[in-house]
């Protein structure tokens, strides 16, 4: 009997629910650490990013629109399906340089990550909303609302909880984002999105990418309908780059120069609110 | 009545068309003659409300929009016309005075075409007196359909008369004319009963205009021009949306019929959000950056 050859995947872009090649065309060729394993990696561009941005935005409306406690059961799902693909996120991590216990302690903790914040995507609204006192015959009202479409630059130390520490927050505030994954180790961010995809998670509410920070940042920052950007890193650069391009339009700026994302101190309701829009409603009342 | 003697010219071949359709919109064009197309296509555009809760309001913030695309880009052209519904015209043609920009209006029962010929007549010529410089009608697909041609032509020939001036635009409906080979047929029917323009579809059946049923119309115009000298024009309308759509029709127009038509007189878009998607192409052009529907007026 001849020789079975293994089936190996391709790792494409992750748009509007879908899979797409990158229209460009272009590959970086991924290779573990022995050198035994190659893996072809779309490099994203900066019209994939456009095209991200319109289901990004076209699916935002519906998103943010839906009950809080929707969100937080679709959060749940996202838990629930990650959990089932242990083995597969088990051999990618492994394959990109982690111990079996570090790799199972990462999915441990972006499986808790996104349980943790599907918790509270119907309890921050409340929680971060207050009664104001006016001396005028108003009841006056402040309450979080998401921003809109965020940009992300995802960690690049982590391949999966970094990822998942960024998207859950910002989904939970029924924001859409497109993220760029970690560049040297892009793998399990695929992988993510077919878990997103057998979720309930609508198509166009997550967009992953992958390619090249120093290609993409710039288009990250500067498109005009992006209304936030999270920038994980620590090339000052970069971070000064961000907050200029940012100012074009007023984009919120968020900065997270962490390495070790596995700190409990890394998840928190003040994450959801980073993304979100402040809104005071005065509401005539009698004397 | 007199009759029209229609010769069907030839069969269609659509695996031939739509072959062709993909190699004219596989076409790239940047930089410079991107934008000049960009332009051009802005200056084609029947910027269009067509609902049954259009206001007052909803007309004079259109017509305002008609004639200041976007304050932070001097030198844009306007575009071509308004469309509205007649109700609406007086409002319309008040709003757009001296402002170059044609009112056109949809009449003879649009968007079904089912009212009696009496009723379409009337309705085209109260639009008329109200001063809309162009009608956009509808064929009655019905009779088309169940081979009662004479009657769609005699009542083309009809509505023509009873606009006078104004330029008359025929609506196909090609969504319920099934066939590319009836689209043709339409095609030349109204073109030999006298339209000036020949327009693909209302908006409100589903499909629209689709590449290949504009390729056909295209080559119709052509082959009557080829036959009796006249320049038809043509608009498609309807799931028009997008700037790279806009352009992708450009090219099928030069390929097919040559520069004489790509200008508004013999080309329109009939469309309302194609107007921002051009606008947003434009200022990514000049700026580098691209654009949000957050810093464009309202369509």
């Amino acid at each position: 009997m001849s020789q079975r050859i293994d089936i190996q995947k391709t790792y494409k872009l992750f748009i509007g629910g879908k899979f797409p090649r990158t229209e460009s065309g272009r590959y970086i060729k991924w290779t573990d650490k022995n050198e035994t394993t190659v893996v072809n990696i779309c490099r994203g561009s900066r019209k994939d990013f456009r095209n991200a941005m319109v289901s990004a935005r076209s699916a935002s409306g519906g998103w943010s629109s839906r009950t809080a406690y929707n969100r937080a059961q679709i959060l749940y799902r996202v838990g629930e399906m990650l959990e089932g693909r242990r083995e597969q996120f088990m051999a990618e991590l492994t394959l990109q340089g982690l111990t079996n216990k570090q790799a199972k302690n990462e999915i441990n903790q972006s499986i808790d990550r996104f349980i943790y914040y599907a918790g509270w995507a119907d309890k921050f609204q409340q929680v971060f909303s207050r009664v104001n006192p006016v001396s005028l015959p108003y009841f006056n009202f402040t309450l979080p609302e998401a921003t809109g479409v965020v940009a992300a630059i995802a960690p690049d130390d982590t391949s999966l909880l970094g990822l998942v520490s960024i998207i859950a927050p910002v989904i939970a505030g029924g924001n859409s984002i497109v993220i760029l994954a970690s560049e040297s180790l892009p793998l399990s961010s695929i992988s993510f999105a077919e878990v997103l995809h057998t979720s309930d998670v609508p198509g166009g509410v997550i967009n992953i990418l992958t390619g090249y920070r120093s290609e993409l940042i710039e288009h990250f920052s500067s498109h005009m309908d992006v209304n936030a950007i999270i920038y994980c890193g620590h090339n000052t650069d970069d971070q000064k780059l961000v907050e200029i391009n940012a100012a074009l339009n007023v984009k919120h700026v968020i900065q997270f120069p962490i390495q070790d994302w596995s700190n409990d101190k890394h998840q928190s309701p003040y994450h959801i609110l980073k993304c979100q829009e402040t809104k005071t409603t005065w509401h005539p009342i009698g004397f | 009545m007199e009759t029209i003697n229609i010769q069907k010219t030839k069969a269609i071949d659509q695996v031939n068309t739509r072959e062709r359709v993909s190699r004219l919109f596989s076409r790239s064009i940047k930089n410079e003659s991107k934008m000049q197309a960009l332009y051009l296509a802005l200056s084609m555009i029947d910027l269009t409300t067509l609902e049954g809760k259009d206001s007052d309001g909803k007309v004079k913030q259109l017509c305002y929009k008609a004639s200041h695309l976007h304050y932070k880009h001097p030198g844009l052209p306007h575009v071509a016309a308004i469309c509205v519904y007649p109700t609406m015209v007086p409002i319309a043609k008040k709003e757009l005075e001296g402002t170059g920009i044609n009112v056109a209006s949809v009449a003879t029962a649009f968007p079904s075409g089912m009212a009696d010929i009496n009723a379409k007549l009337d309705e085209v010529k109260s639009v008329v007196d109200a001063g809309a410089d162009e009608v956009d009608m509808v064929i009655s697909r019905g009779r088309f359909l169940s081979g009662d041609y004479n009657y769609v032509s005699d009542e083309i020939s009809q509505v023509k008369d009873a606009c006078g001036k104004a330029h008359l635009k025929v609506i196909l409906e090609t969504g319920e004319l099934v066939t590319l080979d009836n689209v043709q047929l339409a095609s030349d029917i109204a073109m030999e009963a006298g339209a000036d323009f020949i327009k693909t579809s209302t908006g409100k059946v589903s499909p629209s205009a689709t590449p290949p049923v504009v390729l056909t119309m295209l080559e119709a115009i052509r082959d009557f021009q080829i036959k009796t000298g006249k320049k038809i024009g043509m608009k498609p309308a309807g799931g028009i949306g997008t700037a790279k759509q806009a352009i992708q029709y450009l090219v099928m127009i030069k390929e097919t019929l040559g520069d004489e038509w790509l200008s508004p007189n013999l080309f329109r878009f009939g469309a309302s959000s194609l107007a921002n998607d051009l606008l947003m192409q434009i200022m990514k052009q000049s700026t580098g950056q691209y654009q949000s529907k957050d810093y464009f007026s309202i369509d």
